[in-house]
């Protein structure tokens, strides 16, 4: 699971927007079996950041996700992704915030049974910049 | 003689039909109490007021579809993540909502505030909560899916549909009861 990424961050009054771009390489497996068995229906792919902040100890953000149906490829092979969903902070904590984490997870959403969430191996680092960017668009 | 007999005879049928009616009336009640016992004891089990819910709405397809039951558990210790699919109610709305949590800021503490969106939904939440209510808590929470079973809640949203419908049920569901013989 490999992802390349690059971020800044946009001024704004009141929180902290940040913007990140992704690759993400994955393979979905169960353990060395492919995911699909006879009762998985499909998965909830998810791609979120976790950090944290002088406001809150723990912070985790939803960037990106995908419903991946049961005869779908498991291997994802995405490039220059934009993230779907505001990277708002609840404060102004991602400026020069080096830890921030970018994760893979999904949701096996069975014919019938439990809903485990699993979270994928391979996480990525995205330190974003001490200095808010005024002119770049997105 | 003969009438005489036969008029004890209808005494005793009588008689029966009495103790018969109220061993029938207890096995009902008895019934009803195990029922009772059975869904308290979930409650307690899965820390949820509400441990099994019907899905009503199509917001989160295609994962859940309407009439899907779901299995709840709202355990303290189990802390609120993304990605889990989360029951709530807004307050002051009685009926309770089935998506996803896409944000959480947690305190230290343990104090946490996060947002919700249905998976078939283009926005997030914000809209469905409280005039100046910005995000959920944990009081909010009626609890977290762990488990479902497709269909077989279209009873009960039938039911509700169908006042009558759920009528029907319940009196041939007594009716089964009451003549049904040990």
């Amino acid at each position: 699971l490999r992802k390349n990424l690059e971020d800044f961050t946009g001024p704004r009054e009141r929180s902290d927007l940040g913007f990140v771009t992704f690759d993400i390489t994955a393979d979905i497996l169960n353990g060395k079996k492919c995911i699909f068995d006879w009762n998985v229906k499909q998965l909830f792919l998810y791609l979120s950041a976790e950090y944290s902040t002088k406001n809150n100890a723990l912070n985790q953000v939803v960037l990106w996700d995908k419903v991946m149906l049961r005869g779908d490829n498991p291997k994802l092979f995405l490039k220059d992704m934009k993230s779907k969903y505001f990277f708002f902070d609840d404060g102004n904590g991602l400026k020069g915030n080096r830890n921030v984490t970018l994760t893979l997870s999904w949701n096996v959403v069975p014919n019938a049974g439990i809903l485990p969430l699993v979270t994928g191996s391979g996480h990525v680092s995205v330190p974003f910049p001490d200095t808010y960017e005024t002119t770049k668009s997105y | 003689v003969p009438a005489m007999l036969s008029l004890d005879f209808l005494d005793d049928v009588r008689r029966m039909n009495k103790r018969q009616l109220y061993y029938q009336v207890l096995n009902f009640g008895m019934i009803v109490s195990s029922a009772l016992m059975i869904w308290k004891g979930l409650m307690v089990v899965t820390g949820s007021e509400s441990p099994i819910v019907v899905v009503l709405s199509g917001s989160m397809e295609p994962a859940f579809h309407r009439g899907d039951l779901l299995f709840l558990t709202n355990r303290i210790e189990d802390p609120i993540r993304v990605g889990e699919i989360v029951v709530f109610r807004i307050e002051g709305r009685e009926i309770p909502i089935v998506h996803r949590v896409l944000k959480i800021h947690e305190k230290q503490n343990g104090d946490i505030k996060f947002l919700t969106k249905g998976d078939n939904n283009a926005v997030d939440d914000r809209g469905l909560y409280k005039r100046g209510q910005h995000w959920l808590e944990k009081k909010d929470v009626v609890g977290r899916a762990r488990g479902f079973v497709p269909y077989i809640g279209i009873v009960t949203i039938l039911m509700n549909d169908y006042p009558k419908f759920k009528y029907a049920v319940l009196f041939f569901l007594g009716l089964f009861v009451l003549v049904h013989r040990e």
